[in-house]
């Protein structure tokens, strides 16, 4: 297999179309990601210091709106599934290793750093938002959301409003 | 019908599903390229638009099908999880979101799917994510109001926009596809390839003709219950159309033999069947056509259905779409329930003139007594059917 060589975009996209119709027809809602980051987080914290998950409104609200352990959850469960596949594939087209993929221009710690920075924005703005790419913006315009388009386009928009800024990243 | 859980398929093994579901998603994001920060960011300057390409077909394809589903009754709409809209906080995570992106080079789907073949900074992203989510829950008191702030309900953007389903679906495609033109101009202008972006070869043939068919086919596949609104909108239809019906008198038969078969659908508002209502009668109303719940209520073999209103014209709409829909044993009463109370609640003896009017208004007199005091005796306490919840979903 070429190591290179990845799916047409457009085949691709029908898939993963049809992958989320069937999620939705079976299990009701859509696709995620964030949740799952978040579920363990809190079963962290949880393990952790129970003493201020207890007092905290935030792992209380959570706690309430989800019965049982936070990681007994679909979105756990499918994200868990996501590594499996992901891993299949790479093993399947020869992409698997350890590497720190970078700018042209970039130093690894930069990188590093970006790298965590950028998640943390993206973590928590998934919180404010109400789900990330995968289950506001995407599994949102599936059902035609509002709030998920308006998220969609926010997530998008705010990438190229601030894409300039980090150029020196990735160019 | 759709969606399968809880009842068909049951929350334990919801969750094996939700396993084999991630296991298509991460395979079919690596091998779309999602698994790359590079790739992924290349949208956000001009060199690589794979992300835009998949996500919005992907986007609409699912919409697509969700509609289809919807039009041939295959998935009550009522059950599946629509992201509620907080305005504000949509609009400003979203934008943080896109702050993260183009520092971070992913999105939390992406990074898991790259942290599986082994991409460092995928990890150290996925690390972030998690201190990010930490940020926001002990601060949670900081912006808990921002948080729960422009709170819309759950509405569908078309609902927003205040145009038709079908018209949106349309445009949101259009706009895909127009997007996929204009973003191929860009690439090939950064990556400084001289071949125009689409040229009339079978294949870039082949896929504008199925952009076009799926954009088009919003159109073909109008929302369930305007389509059949559509068909009872035309009173020559409705007066034409064959429909089995069952006289007063033999209703009242059955409702004083007390007959477990017959269900009576009761079409009249919820609060007039509130007040009274006859036994063994369960309140409808038009919406309930397309839920899962009445659904399997109405599927029931060997039970007759007893479609009531006030009207018989009333009563004819109703049955045409519950036959049109596939519903068997469907059958009106003669002359609406305003016949019914007239003729046999409100029964005023008369003069029989022949031999079976004899027999029937001396039945008659007898109904007059034993059905309002079953009416009395009915406690229905609303609708009947219960009504299931929507899914929780989301992140």
């Amino acid at each position: 297999m070429n190591k290179t060589k990845y799916m047409n975009s457009y085949v691709a996209g029908i898939l993963l179309g049809f992958l989320l119709i069937a999620t939705i027809y079976i299990s009701g809602r859509g696709l995620g990601a964030s949740g799952a980051v978040k579920s363990v987080t809190i079963t962290t914290v949880e393990a952790v210091a129970p003493a201020h998950a207890d007092n905290s409104t935030f792992y209380k609200e959570y706690s309430a709106a989800h019965s049982g352990s936070p990681l007994n959850n679909w979105l756990v469960f499918e994200v868990f599934g996501v590594l499996i596949g992901a891993f299949l594939s790479g093993l399947y087209s020869d992409r698997l290793g350890f590497i720190l993929e970078k700018g042209p221009n970039t130093k690894s710690k930069i990188r590093i750093i970006g790298a965590i920075i950028g998640g943390a924005l993206f973590g928590f703005g998934s919180q404010l938002g109400r789900g990330c790419t995968s289950g506001s913006a995407l599994s949102g315009m599936a059902v035609m959301s509002t709030g998920g388009i308006i998220t969609m386009f926010a997530i998008f928009g705010g990438a190229f409003l601030f894409a300039y800024f980090f150029r020196k990243l990735w160019i | 019908m759709g969606p399968l859980v809880p009842d068909i398929i049951g929350n334990e093994f919801n969750l094996i599903i939700a396993m084999v579901i991630g296991i298509l998603f991460g395979v079919i994001l690596e091998q779309a390229g999602f698994s790359t920060s590079k790739k992924l960011v290349g949208l956000f300057y001009g060199y690589d638009f794979t992300v835009l390409r998949v996500f919005f077909t992907a986007g609409f394809t699912a919409m697509i099908g969700i509609i289809v589903l919807d039009h041939f009754g295959l998935i009550d709409t009522n059950l599946i999880y629509i992201n509620p809209t907080f305005l504000g906080p949509a609009i400003v995570g979203g934008i943080i979101m896109g702050l993260g992106f183009v520092i971070g080079g992913f999105c939390p789907g992406t990074s898991v799917c790259a942290a599986a073949i082994g991409k460092i900074d995928a990890i150290y992203f996925i690390i972030g994510s998690a201190i990010g989510i930490l940020i926001f829950a002990e601060g949670y008191p900081l912006w808990e109001g921002f948080f729960k702030s422009g709170y819309l309900g759950a509405p569908q953007m078309f609902e927003t926009l205040g145009l038709s389903q079908s018209m949106f679906a349309f445009l949101l495609t259009a706009a895909a596809l127009l997007s996929y033109w204009g973003t191929s101009i860009i690439e090939n202008k950064v990556n400084g390839i001289k071949k125009p972006p689409f040229r009339f070869t079978p294949y870039y043939m082949t896929l504008g003709a199925i952009g076009l068919i799926i954009s088009v086919s919003a159109f073909m596949f109008p929302p369930r219950e305007d389509y059949f609104l559509e068909k009872i909108d035309d009173l020559a239809f409705v007066n034409s159309y064959p429909l089995e019906d069952i006289t007063i008198d033999e209703f009242a038969f059955k409702i004083v033999k007390q007959d477990p078969r017959m269900k009576i659908v009761d079409f009249r508002p919820l609060d007039e069947f509130k007040k009274e209502s006859l036994p063994n009668s369960n309140s409808f109303n038009i919406n309930n056509f397309f839920e899962k719940e009445p659904d399997k209520f109405l599927r029931i073999r060997n039970n007759t259905y007893v479609i009531v209103a006030e009207t018989e014209i009333e009563e004819r709409k109703m049955a045409i779409i519950a036959i049109e829909i596939g519903y068997k044993n469907i059958k009106i009463l003669k002359g609406g329930l305003e016949t019914f109370r007239a003729e046999i609640i409100n029964f005023e003896p008369k003069e029989p003139t022949s031999r079976i009017e004899e027999s029937t208004f001396a039945y008659r007199e007898n109904a007059k007594i034993v059905i309002p005091k079953l009416i009395k005796e009915n406690k229905s306490a609303g609708p009947v059917v219960k009504k299931l919840k929507r899914v929780v979903g989301g992140c």
